[in-house]
């Protein structure tokens, strides 16, 4: 177990330097220069050349990336080029909408997903077993975007019953309204992430009730559901953990297009908002922080896979 | 190879498959047809009358400046097919070269690659996307580009393993003892035995392609704003999706088809290509696309 976490964790620290050379590398090789386009197209040579060294765009790219990742290390993502604000207290800011945003996608998305799911397969070849899963197909096949929009014109625009975009400006102080301006970004996300989900978690459910222990336990008594209960969960289980780690991808690109539509105040929106600006040290920090949280999702995944599956285990 | 001859009957056979098979079919016919023929100029603004109603003149009525949505939606889908051959063309390229550098060449090589490749796995086809367009700005070819790369490190990943298989065959290693070059032994053997394979993910990779051009162009990273896109009406009709909340149906009812359409077509490409695929190896759901639009 030690051995294939340590390997599990160099892979990892590969990862997260794969990915922080490939956006470094990438944002550098823009046409033309970052420093002449702050000081705008009336600029001179003398003040360009400043830009450029306050910056440390005159330093060469090894030095330049071996700063970026030394400041990383400290916790400190740099700076935007447009408002000099640094990026991390301002990514932290942001994380206040944006991480409960994806919680609350993510848990709509199992509620939706495991019964289903677990329902779709026990009901297979039946009317209701292929309407879920023709349902799931369909759902899956929807634009997030346009997803949202019809949601907004039924539960703001017909019923009232929520607002159609914002969030408050007193943020969390005010619980309730903050959630409630969530809820209808999440149920859009919730509901696209868990007609996906719900595929795997039937497909999980049927390859356990194929499974030898789900056999001895029907052929020892129990109904086929009470067999599949008892004995299949945890494999299912397993397999739900394993997507989880996969869907956090999902749902970060779900909150980038989401936060724009509902006009939210989280990362996704900021992204989406310095990209537009080309401001690009930012956007550095963003992409690099956004990509290293999905390698680390899939790390803690593949280890708490390890764990829990006794047929891992006993491989070693 | 058995049954190699017979997959395009059994792909019409299977429901999902003739269902995928409409739909592409339709799609890339619209768009054939909107290069020389629309019912009216997409482009055209007629103020007098916007926001009409669907009837026989604009059977999916207009749009806030009065521009024919059925117009829009037809040269729409020239801009989707474009987008899903170009990405799929990446894919392919992208794809075939990282999963014949993991498979073919000396272990050192091999192995790396497959390691970059597991890495690669995690980049979300939408911040690479967002890479791309804070450099470059926005474009089609962003949304090409992002695609083609993201789904062609899935291609291959899933392309690799098969690859290795059918190298250690009998029959590939039997070509190579009677003096068959490796390019020859590629093109001859390897290649026509891992197409199924391959061909199953690119249908998977341009449905993602769909809907990262939705998404992107909704984003406003993607088709420029003179040119007519799916994504691009969604953005525009957005604004008054209070007033007009029956417009919007539209372009996202055709997207949602078209991204079924090519997800089926990859479910069925897959079970008429492989008839030794059992039962389970059916109900396993496919890789799990990310939301991308």
């Amino acid at each position: 177990m030690i051995r294939y976490a340590l390997t599990r964790l160099a892979l990892l620290l590969l990862g997260l330097f794969v990915a922080s050379a490939l956006i470094f590398l990438t944002l550098r090789i823009l046409p033309g220069d970052v420093a002449q386009m702050i000081a705008g197209i009336n600029s001179t040579p003398e003040q360009i050349a400043a830009i450029r060294e306050r910056l440390g765009l005159d330093a060469p790219l090894i030095a330049q990336y071996a700063s970026w990742m030394g400041g990383i290390v400290r916790g400190d993502l740099g700076a935007s080029l447009v408002t000099g604000t640094p990026v991390a207290s301002e990514l932290v800011q942001k994380a206040q909408v944006t991480v409960p945003l994806g919680l609350l996608s993510m848990l709509i998305a199992l509620v939706i997903a495991i019964p289903f799911g677990v329902l779709s397969a026990l009901r297979r070849g039946r009317p209701d077993g292929t309407a879920l899963n023709v349902g799931a197909q369909a759902l899956a096949a929807v634009p997030v975007v346009w997803a949202g929009m019809m949601l907004v014109v039924v539960f703001a625009v017909w019923l009232g019953w929520l607002p159609a975009q914002g969030f408050p400006r007193s943020g969390w102080d005010q619980p309730w309204n903050a959630l409630r301006s969530l809820l209808l970004p999440a149920l859009t996300i919730g509901v696209i992430e868990g007609a996906m989900l719900l595929r795997f978690v039937r497909s999980a459910t049927l390859q356990a009730v194929g499974q030898d222990f789900v056999r001895t336990g029907a052929a020892k008594g129990l109904t086929r559901t009470q067999a599949l209960i008892r004995h299949g969960l945890p494999s299912v289980g397993l397999s739900i953990i394993t997507v989880l780690g996969l869907q956090v991808a999902g749902i970060i690109v779900g909150t980038v297009i989401i936060e724009q539509l509902f006009t939210l105040p989280g990362i996704g929106r900021m992204l989406v908002t310095d990209v537009g600006n080309r401001d690009l040290l930012k956007v550095q920090g963003e992409l690099l922080v956004l990509t290293g949280f999905v390698l680390v999702v899939g790390f803690v995944v593949d280890l708490v896979h390890r764990v829990i599956d006794p047929r891992q285990r006993e491989a070693e | 190879m058995r049954g190699r001859t017979r997959w395009p009957s059994r792909l019409w056979a299977l429901s999902t498959g003739r269902f995928g098979v409409i739909v592409v079919a339709i799609v890339g016919l619209t768009a054939l047809v909107a290069r020389f023929w629309t019912p009216f100029d997409p482009q055209r603004v007629d103020i007098a009358n916007r926001w009409a109603s669907p009837s026989w003149g604009h059977l999916l009525g207009t749009d806030g400046s009065g521009r024919d949505i059925l117009s829009l939606l037809m040269a729409g889908a020239r801009t989707t097919v474009w987008v899903a051959l170009g990405a799929g063309i990446v894919a392919t390229l992208i794809g075939l070269a990282l999963a014949a550098l993991g498979a073919l060449t000396a272990r050192g090589v091999r192995e790396s690659v497959a390691v970059l490749v597991d890495i690669l796995i995690a980049f979300p086809v939408l911040l690479i996307a967002m890479m791309i367009s804070a450099v470059w700005g926005g474009s089609l070819w962003v949304v090409i580009l992002s695609v083609g790369i993201g789904f062609g490190v899935n291609v291959a990943r899933v392309t690799r393993p098969e690859l290795r298989r059918v190298l250690h065959s009998d029959f590939v290693v039997a070509a190579r003892a009677s003096g068959l070059t490796p390019w020859q032994n590629l093109w001859r053997h390897l290649l026509p035995n891992v197409a199924p394979v391959f061909i199953v993910q690119l249908s998977w990779g341009m449905a993602v392609a769909v809907l990262a051009e939705a998404g992107l162009s909704y984003l406003g990273f993607g088709a420029p704003v003179t040119e007519p896109s799916w994504g691009m009406l969604l953005r525009d009709l957005q604004a008054y999706i209070s007033v007009h909340p029956g417009s919007v149906v539209w372009p996202g009812l055709t997207i949602t088809l078209t991204v079924l359409g090519l997800n089926l077509l990859g479910d069925g490409l897959r079970e008429a290509t492989d008839p030794t695929l059992s039962r389970r190896d059916r109900d396993a759901a496919p890789p799990l696309p990310e939301v991308v639009a």
